[in-house]
């Protein structure tokens, strides 16, 4: 099985936000702080249909990347990652399907049962796809700096 | 309607020269985005931002990059707060000592101190829509949102606001009881029916609001204003809800006949007549009642005088008097003052829609001053009622509310232009009218234990 290098992995855990990238149909890239959410093998990320313009552009492009970069975002650690991926998008129950992933976004944002308890208030909030992301590369920066070159790690294979 | 501000390169580029780093993005040459953490030099009045060529990898001068700042703040046990980002794209050149330029062309961004998230989420309804509709022609069969039946009643007939029936109808039959007026059956009728009638005002008043526009401009509803939404979010069709009020009001209808048959009296049918035409007209065309300015007027008859009065003639078989009609200027002045405080935050909605309701029409000075002067003549009403010999004694418990008064009163000038600080207000606001029903209808249950145990007790004053 494929999977991310030890050091990206834990950047994934830890992390309250990460950054989504998707790319438009011009082919501009477009950044939308999401959190990641880790199985241990893919990145999954949810995205409410309010905000689902994210989901249009990966339908139309697959190729995403997730981005690990505030240190106050992770607890503090300095280190950064880039992981690059095919995505898919899992909308076969907008209404509830996203919910098998409660678990793993409530140890990050404990609020979030809180809010899906209140569901008759933002009924849209919680209408929600699925993002899943496959890791292809990981590029990682143990001293977070781009002054150093990455580490890159073609996911399943040596690193570089 | 989009769902952030305008943001052009210049203030995107303002705004991300407040991060302590950005994050370069492009595509790179297999087509995946591959991000960066750098930090950036903004020359926003140049219309660029300068940072170092990162170690290890090419970034493409032949298309379009961005810089990204993204902020929250961490909130253990909660998840986070402070949420805002910003994105600005534009072509990279060589800048000399290893340095690249890039000159901002666009920029995108949201942050949640100038947009809160409910307007954000609120803002962007129309991309759900676009959303839903794309799915439902993908499966070749219609995809809605869903809420739980209990909750989509709950939110489509806005149920927890019938205690604005529930307060003068109780009242009204109170009050003839203790006038030795009493009759369960018909109590109770009136009860359901009077219930019936408000859903079919609060579900009717949500499609004519549809139908002209005034639901769609708002963005910036609470759960006390602007609506039930549920049209606007897709949960229920318009079709659905011009039945649903239909239901209702036929329903309200049935009832009504039955008591005029059982209860007739002239004053009966008259009321009902008026409150059927203030309760339709107040959002329906030609009468529109809230879009001219008289929406406080028509919800202080309707669920004042018309409700209390409407109750006790049914108990009263149609004998009018005073007192059911003084008991019932209080609870519509307040009951006004529900609508008039919730239509502060729907303002602006509300004029784009050309709804001229009294905060649209006035300044804030004026409707302050319009709520201390209507809520001090509820109370002075109360007050000369008891010492005119009309209420009894006891209507003096309405005293004890005045601290939710002075809530909502003191609370009113610092949220004017924050809709969900003032929701913790209408909140209150809502809280004083059924604490002042309460108060009264306690007020009458001890007129009648009174009556019943100690019969020579006097509760009027010089009665």
């Amino acid at each position: 099985m494929a999977t991310l290098p030890e050091p990206v992995e834990r950047l994934l855990e830890s992390a309250l936000v990460g950054e989504l990238t998707v790319v438009n149909p011009a082919g501009r890239p477009v950044t939308y702080p999401l959190i990641p959410l880790y199985d241990g093998e893919k990145v999954y990320l949810t995205s409410s249909t309010l905000f689902s313009r994210k989901l249009e552009h990966i339908k139309g492009n697959p190729k995403v990347s997730v981005s690990i970069t505030d240190p106050i975002a992770v607890g503090g650690r300095t280190d950064r990652a880039t992981i690059q991926g095919d995505a898919r998008v899992i909308e076969d129950d907008p209404h509830g399907g996203w919910e098998r992933l409660l678990p793993i976004w409530e140890k990050k944002e404990p609020a979030i049962v809180y809010f899906l308890k209140e569901r008759i208030a933002l009924p849209l909030f919680f209408e929600r796809a699925l993002i899943e992301v496959t890791p292809r590369r990981a590029l990682y920066w143990a001293s977070g700096s781009a002054t150093a070159a990455p580490v890159v790690t073609e996911v399943g294979k040596e690193a570089a | 309607m989009r769902s952030t501000p305008e943001l052009d390169a210049r203030a995107g580029l303002d705004k991300l020269a407040t991060y302590p780093y950005t994050i370069l993005t492009w595509v790179d040459s297999a087509g995946y985005p591959v991000s960066v953490a750098v930090e950036a030099a903004v020359e926003a009045v140049a219309g660029y931002a300068l940072f170092g060529q990162p170690a290890g990898l090419t970034v493409p001068l032949d298309r379009d990059v961005s810089l990204t700042g993204s902020h929250i703040r961490p909130q253990p046990g909660y998840g986070y707060d402070e949420r805002r980002h910003v994105t600005v794209w534009g072509r990279v050149v060589p800048a000399g000592g290893g340095q690249l330029r890039l000159s901002a062309d666009r920029a995108w961004g949201w942050d949640e101190t100038e947009v809160p998230f409910f307007e954000y989420s609120e803002r962007s309804t129309g991309q759900s829509r676009k959303y839903f509709d794309a799915l439902s022609r993908e499966r070749g069969t219609p995809v809605r949102p869903r809420l739980s039946l209990g909750a989509l009643t709950l939110r489509t007939t806005r149920l927890p606001f019938l205690t604005a029936t529930i307060v003068p109808v109780l009242l009204g039959i109170l009050v003839a009881a203790s006038d030795g007026a009493f009759d369960l059956l018909s109590a109770v009728l009136t009860v359901i029916g009077a219930s019936f009638v408000q859903l079919a005002i609060n579900v009717s008043n949500d499609v004519f609001d549809t139908a002209q526009g005034a639901d769609d401009a708002n963005v910036t509803p609470t759960k006390f204003s602007g609506g039930s939404r549920v049209i606007q979010y897709g949960l229920v069709s318009f079709r659905q809800m011009a039945g649903l009020a239909t239901a209702f009001y036929l329903a309200a209808a049935a009832i009504g006949l039955l008591l005029l048959a059982i209860r007739g009296s002239t004053a009966l049918l008259v009321i009902g007549i008026v409150g059927f035409v203030v309760g339709l007209g107040y959002t329906a065309p030609p009468l529109k009642l809230v879009y001219r300015g008289l929406g406080e007027l028509a919800v202080a008859i309707g669920f004042g005088p018309l409700m209390l009065l409407g109750a006790y003639v049914v108990q009263t078989r149609g004998a009018l008097s005073l007192e059911p009609f003084v008991v019932s200027i209080p609870i519509a002045l307040l009951v006004a003052l529900i609508l008039y405080v919730n239509e502060i935050p729907d303002r602006r909605g509300d004029a784009r829609a050309g709804k001229r309701t009294l905060p649209v029409r006035y300044s804030q000075a004026t409707i302050l001053s319009g709520y201390r002067l209507a809520v001090a003549a509820a109370y002075g009403v109360v007050v000369a009622g008891v010492v005119a010999g009309i209420l009894p004694i006891p209507a003096l418990l309405v005293l004890l509310t005045v601290p939710l008064a002075l809530r909502v009163e003191r609370g009113l000038e610092p949220n004017y232009d924050n809709p969900y600080g003032l929701m913790a207000i209408m909140g209150v606001n809502i809280q004083l009218h059924i604490f002042v029903g309460l108060a009264l209808l306690a007020a009458y249950a001890i007129v009648l234990v009174v009556a019943a145990v100690a019969p020579g007790v006097p509760l009027f004053l010089g009665r």
